[in-house]
């Protein structure tokens, strides 16, 4: 078996860009928060980052949509970081695993439609005229969930080959999970992972309503939501990883920030005490013994506060952070962003090991443990 | 003797195989329409063809879902080929002993959920997606939170089978199917698991999902005779047929099967996949990426270009696509190319999109199985720049000890599988 280490990170969201901003966000309280584009829902806008410098022709931005040019973004803050940009031969070979949902909808276009169609005589062939006429060919091609990993491979040429998990939280979780695992096994050398969010987008913060899942009031840290209701925040954003095994990094010269000793992940039917078994579970099966956790709670009632009186119980002298209380729920990138966080502090000799969590809104618990690299 | 590849790895054996087409329920009815040369292409009648240019599709009619929407299909479709698959393998139907890797169709609500929204919004004026949050908030439409989510489908697959651990919900676009499979049987050769349930799934011919395609002009407008469009290969081709279809693969470490006294089915031989960077829907003009993917995919199986008997072809019907994968099988295989069986079972169950890799996958273990390749129907205009042999029209008995199946998408995605009925040297 091959050690796995981490050798590069992108991120950005509401906290701005880079490992910088971000850490000082983990004890500055509370990111930055519109509460009134999509009153009643607050949501994390990203730092919206110059997207010349990481996607550098036009015609590639503009065929893409948020999610997609923040995700490129970020994979190639990645592989600055990892020092491999500039490899062609090295990124011809490097396999990618992308976690996302699906892009942006024409927003007026579904609105006109939606009016029209209360007085339309026939409406399936009121519907078929509008969307022929109306819609972009090329939205489609920002919609794909897995045109972020095409994009990626076009815009930076990371084209060992690609492969799109969706599914929410678990994707983030997963994605590192099955590339850990192919590094581990000796299947493949180096891999770069990661999700990206747009929450700045009414047709996903419809889905979360519907289910009840918003918060809709003034701001409040993640780990106090459930006592006044529960409710998670989206935040636009991306993180990507670049993930090798250690003999790979070794012989090309690249410094490990962290190194990921375990990963687990699982799906149960949930009923209360569920996740307080999974998170014990999961902490057990790990070995974890961490200083720090680095938490990927949502906020919602009954499985935020579930976690955190296990991490209390279990892990009372860590300190306990919420990725969300920096850059509010990514969702499919919520994963990478924590373990993008966790990875930094030890890089930096803020922590010996780290626990990264993640709680899905509705389904999926895992977490990951990283050690020193050394 | 433990039952291992020339790479040392376990060998994966295929134990169970359920399908669901436009051509029948099930692998024996799809299997024989298939061989018979029959369609399942015809006009649709889901909705109103009225203003559309392509007006015709592989639709699945005959499977209840309600409320009616593209991951609601796409799960019922999942879970007839499952019931299929595992139940041939023998295993159990409600405590499948592995892991779940699922092709499924991205997800998203759709125009009728979109109206009723509308409507409870009480709106009268100018309708925007303010109203509809206004009608999410009164929460009448809870349940549709998880029939729209991504991880949902195979969620619930995963509830009914008892599968173990996270499933997988994946998309490579139309190479999904394979990549499902590709993911089992690395599972199994690392040894994380001794079985997987890899499934493809879609059923996602809807007003909106068919326009996207047709306007990046990517369907074939020849309406009129609805089973004469799809004709891979052909010099008239003009584009592929929108399908839907859903197929399952039970995989197992071969040693275990052979254990517990499990029917071999086949064999997952070898994988290989190669990105393209060259452009989001058209591939690089070299064909480069495809070549490459056929190759690691032979050496994956410890195969020579010789040893493959029949190539299941990717074949969409597009301009772009079936020259592409010509070029490709061309510089692989060499001359050999013009003598060596390619067929598209698209010719008739049209393009399945996020299945096609899986249903085409079944489709070759069954030429392995049964001796008999599947025809290219609507073959009557040869391309001459695609010299190959294409079984046109008609099946065709053969002795087919390796097969080739080839999965092509857009975003880059190139992913090949190669099946045997035993391992090379058994």
């Amino acid at each position: 078996m091959h050690d796995v280490v981490i050798t590069g990170i992108g991120i950005i969201s509401a906290a701005g860009e880079g490992l910088e901003v971000h850490l000082d966000a983990l004890t500055a309280g509370s990111p930055r928060t519109d509460t009134e584009t999509f009153a009643p829902y607050p949501v994390h806008p990203v730092a919206v980052p110059d997207y010349d410098k990481q996607i550098p022709k036009k015609s590639d931005q503009r065929q893409m949509e948020a999610w997609q040019k923040l995700g490129c973004y970020a994979a190639g803050l990645a592989l600055d970081a990892a020092g491999v940009k500039e490899d062609a031969q090295l990124k011809s070979r490097m396999h990618l695993i992308v976690a996302a949902g699906g892009g942006e909808r024409d927003y007026a276009v579904d609105g006109q439609i939606l009016t029209g169609l209360r007085q339309a005589e026939n409406s399936g062939v009121f519907l078929n005229e509008r969307l022929m006429g109306d819609l972009r060919p090329t939205l489609f091609l920002a919609q794909l969930s897995n045109l972020l990993a095409g994009n990626i491979s076009i815009v930076h040429g990371v084209t060992g080959a690609s492969r799109t998990f969706m599914g929410e939280e678990s994707s983030g979780i997963d994605a590192i999970r099955i590339a850990h695992a192919r590094i581990a096994s000796g299947q493949n050398d180096i891999f770069l992972v990661g999700g990206a969010y747009n929450a700045e987008r009414p047709d996903v913060l419809l889905i979360y309503e519907m289910g009840g899942f918003l918060w809709k009031k003034a701001h409040r840290p993640v780990w106090e939501r459930p006592a006044e209701g529960g409710g998670m925040i989206l935040g636009s954003g991306a993180a990507f990883l670049v993930m090798e095994s250690r003999e790979h990094a070794q012989a090309r010269g690249a410094k490990p920030l962290a190194s990921i000793a375990g990963i687990v992940s699982d799906r149960s039917r949930r009923e209360p005490g569920t996740i307080e078994k999974a998170v014990r579970r999961q902490i057990d099966a790990l070995g974890a013994k961490p200083d720090v956790v680095i938490s990927g709670a949502t906020g919602i009632k009954g499985l935020t506060d579930e976690e955190q009186r296990v991490l209390l119980d279990v892990l009372p002298n860590a300190a306990i952070h919420a990725t969300s209380d920096v850059t509010g729920h990514l969702m499919e990138g919520q994963a990478p962003a924590g373990v993008a966080l966790a990875a930094a502090l030890i890089a930096r000799e803020q922590s010996n090991e780290a626990l990264v969590t993640s709680v899905g809104h509705w389904r999926g618990e895992g977490a990951v443990r990283l050690i020193k690299a050394n | 003797m433990a039952l291992r590849d020339n790479q040392g790895r376990p060998l994966v054996a295929v134990t169970g195989m359920g399908v669901m087409t436009s051509l029948g329920q099930g692998k024996d009815d799809t299997w024989a329409a298939l061989t018979a040369g029959r369609s399942g292409i015809r006009r649709i009648s889901r909705f109103p063809t009225q203003g559309l240019r392509t007006t015709i599709a592989g639709t699945i009619d005959t499977v209840n879902a309600e409320p009616f929407c593209a991951p609601m299909l796409s799960e019922q479709l999942a879970m007839r080929a499952a019931e299929e698959a595992v139940g041939q393998s023998g295993l159990s139907v409600s405590d499948f002993p592995g892991a779940l890797f699922m092709a499924v169709p991205p997800v998203e609500m759709e125009w009728p959920q979109r109206e009723a929204l509308a409507e409870a919004s009480e709106e009268k004026g100018d309708v925007t997606y303010r109203d509809l949050l206004k009608a999410a908030e009164t929460g009448q439409f809870r349940s549709w939170h998880d029939l729209f989510i991504f991880g949902t489908v195979a969620d619930r697959v995963a509830d009914r089978f008892g599968t173990k651990g996270s499933p997988i919900s994946l998309s490579t676009a139309c190479s999904s199917g394979a990549t499902a499979i590709q993911l089992g049987v690395e599972a199994i050769r690392r040894g994380e698991t001794d079985a997987a349930l890899c499934i493809g799934t879609d059923g996602s011919v809807n007003p909106e999902s068919l326009i996207r395609f047709s306007l990046l002009s990517a369907l074939s407008t020849q309406n009129d005779v609805p089973e004469g469009a799809s004709k891979p290969f052909s010099k008239n081709r003009d584009g592929f047929v929108m399908g839907e279809g859903g197929a399952a693969l039970v995989l197992e470490n071969a040693d275990a099967a052979k254990a517990r006294g499990a029917t071999i089915l086949g064999y997952v031989l070898g994988c290989g996949e190669k990105g393209d960077g060259f452009h989001r829907t058209r591939s690089s003009p070299d064909g480069m990426p495809a070549i490459m993917a056929i190759r690691e995919a032979l050496s994956d199986a410890g195969l020579a270009p010789d040893d493959i008997d029949y190539i299941n072809a990717h074949g969409t019907s597009t301009p772009e696509n079936d020259k592409m994968e010509a070029m490709s099988c061309t510089a692989v295989f060499g001359e050999r190319m013009a003598r060596l069986p390619i067929s598209s079972n698209k010719s008739m169950i049209g393009h399945t999109l996020t299945a096609a890799g899986a249903v085409e996958a079944v489709m070759s273990l069954l030429t392995l199985a049964q001796g008999r390749i599947p025809p290219t129907i609507n073959y009557k205009v040869p391309d001459p720049t695609i010299p190959l042999d294409v079984v046109p029209n008609e099946a065709r008995d053969a002795n087919v000890r390796y097969v080739l199946s080839n999965s092509f998408g857009f975003g880059g995605q190139n992913t090949c599988l190669v099946f045997g009925a035993e391992p090379k040297g058994a």
